[in-house]
């Protein structure tokens, strides 16, 4: 794997995370790839989510309406957000003999909540296609480290 | 906060019914007696029989303050074993669920069978003499199940546990249809907590009130015919009171029986299933059947005190400690049912429910904030009159009003009540 690629992941990765903390969702919505696929999972022992119970398991539609939500000011939870800073690191970069680049780092994100500092920690695998200098999403998968435990309710996109 | 020193529990809940201290709520003597006088003493139920569907499968579950473990032995018979060593009292099991042949104590390796029994202590010498083997299995739970619902309980003196469901019978009979023709089965469970009082979440199952104010940001999210399904408290629905603490809220009347009026038109969210199934080779009639089905019930039942079959899910509360409270939302599809019907009804789930779904986390606001609130004040009102002027009784002789009443809430106050009472008789 090139230097140059690590440097394209790692730079797209903190450009959407940047973007997610400052709740800039319609420019988040176009790094998407239309069929691909965002996915907060419960079970994590295999990949086929698609026939599982997640957390999230959202396509374009599911996308959209996610965003719409979180921008509405019709949702409680949303409004007391008082915001999220995320950290991502340990990034490792595959390339693979498709043109699908995979990706995987770790996650720490903390969000203020009424008077709360929360805390979640999660590995998060990507799947990138290349757009010219940039990429498309067509996979997140945010792995919760807890995903099997009792969680506090999560009014954001991790 | 010594509650005793301020009111007695038996004047917690006015004497009308419609209104409760908020002490309910923040008092962790009040929390301690409801373990014991509720919790320890009636049917609680720890999970549906698909979840342990094959030969040595188990799930963990709440009574209470105690952990079980919900197991199915080799002969497909169910046990619900309290989750401690005989010996000197760790868990022995820490999983969610799971296949095991047998459950051993990490600790000092004692080793019981799928039925509780104690097979195996290492380096059992020194024991000779001194304990028996057949004395000290697993804690076996008295256990009932109706329609696959598992209930276990503490009381061996309690009523079976048909007789306690008594009205609610019905609704569980109308409730299971949702598998579109096949067996109920669950198909996984969103898990969350939040910081307040078991009794809020018992209430919101059965509080149509709140449902197009708090969740509009949900509703705006739906197409247009789907928006006006869920525009329903100006509607026919109702809320009954059906004894012994459970009720039933009917929010869409037509509904209440899925197996009814198959020639309705498809409505449009769901063309796109209706076609798969259609190109799977599925008749029409199985068709119209599994799509009716699709978004589940048109009610809420709930079963005092730990459990709701919610629409389309089934809810389960656990009480922590008085102001922290543990709740699943179980996925529920059909067994053996094609794969597009349940992989849509997953779908629907993961839209409204779970930590991350576009309900749940503004109901966990709103019961966070009830818990917060009603710590300011002393001895004030929590009220719970809705539509009591409106209330009137069916030919069962059950208290009914209005769809978006707090009918069902008095209800589980009215046995909350009694059972405190007991508990203080036999003090």
């Amino acid at each position: 794997m090139s230097n140059d690629i690590y440097v394209s992941v790692s730079a797209f990765i903190d450009y959407e995370n940047d973007l997610l903390d400052a709740k800039q969702y319609d420019q988040w919505l176009p790094l998407w790839q239309e069929d691909g696929v965002y996915v907060v999972p419960i079970d994590t022992s295999d990949d086929d989510y698609v026939s599982r119970l997640n957390y999230a398991y959202d396509d374009a539609d599911m996308r959209r309406m996610r965003v719409a939500r979180l921008l509405s000011g019709e949702s409680v939870s949303v409004e007391s957000n008082g915001g999220t800073i995320r950290l991502t690191s340990r990034l490792r970069v595959n390339e693979t003999e498709t043109n699908v680049i995979e990706a995987r780092c770790a996650l720490l994100i903390n969000e203020s909540r009424l008077g709360v500092l929360k805390q979640y920690v999660a590995n998060i695998e990507y799947q990138l296609v290349p757009n010219g200098d940039s990429f498309f999403i067509k996979q997140k998968v945010v792995k919760l480290i807890n995903a099997e435990d009792y969680l506090r309710t999560i009014s954001y996109i991790l | 906060m010594l509650n005793e020193k301020r009111i007695p529990v038996s004047q917690l809940v006015a004497p009308e019914g419609d209104k409760v201290l908020s002490e309910m709520y923040t008092d962790e003597q009040v929390f301690d007696k409801e373990m014991d006088a509720i919790f320890d003493n009636t049917w609680v139920w720890v999970g549906h029989e698909s979840e342990i569907a094959n030969k040595g499968d188990y799930k963990t579950a709440r009574i209470g303050r105690h952990s079980v473990i919900v197991s199915r032995d080799r002969k497909m018979d169910i046990h619900v074993l309290v989750n401690r060593c005989r010996h000197r009292g760790a868990t022995i099991c820490e999983k969610h669920k799971g296949n095991a042949r047998s459950f051993v104590c990490p600790y000092h390796g004692w080793g019981y069978g799928q039925d509780g029994t104690l097979r195996a202590v290492p380096i059992a010498g020194p024991y000779e003499g001194v304990i028996e083997k057949e004395n000290l299995p697993l804690i076996s739970l008295r256990m009932e199940s109706y329609q696959g619902l598992i209930f276990a309980t503490f009381n061996n003196d309690i009523e079976p546990l048909e007789d306690f469901l008594g009205g609610a019978k019905k609704w569980i009979d109308l409730f299971i249809k949702q598998g579109g023709g096949y067996p109920l089965k669950t198909l996984g469970e969103h898990r969350f907590r939040f910081p307040g009082n078991w009794k809020i979440q018992l209430e919101n199952t059965t509080d149509a009130y709140h449902f197009p104010i708090i969740h509009k940001s949900f509703i705006s999210s739906l197409d247009g015919d789907t928006a006006e399904i869920f525009d329903f408290l100006e509607g026919d629905g109702f809320v009954e009171d059906l004894g012994n603490g459970h009720s039933v809220m009917v929010m869409i009347p037509e509904l209440v029986d899925l197996e009814e009026n198959l020639d309705d038109p498809i409505p449009q969210r769901f063309e796109a299933l209706a076609a798969e199934l259609t190109a799977e080779g599925h008749s029409d009639e199985k068709v119209r059947k599994l799509v009716r089905a699709a978004a589940g019930s048109g009610f809420n039942l709930n079963l005092f005190p730990n459990v709701a079959c919610s629409m389309a899910f089934f809810r389960v509360l656990a009480p922590i400690s008085v102001n922290e409270t543990e709740i699943q939302h179980i996925a529920i599809g059909g067994d053996g049912a094609p794969a597009a019907f349940n992989k849509a009804r997953i779908r629907l789930h993961e839209h409204f429910q779970g930590p991350m779904g576009f309900g749940t986390p503004d109901d966990s606001e709103a019961w966070e904030r009830v818990q917060k609130g009603s710590q300011s004040g002393t001895n004030e009102w929590i009220l719970v009159n809705r539509g009591q002027e409106l209330v009137k009784k069916n030919e069962l002789g059950n208290d009914y009003s209005t769809v978006c009443s707090e009918v069902g809430m008095k209800a589980a106050y009215k046995q909350w009540a009694k059972m405190m009472g007991e508990w203080e008789q036999g003090e």
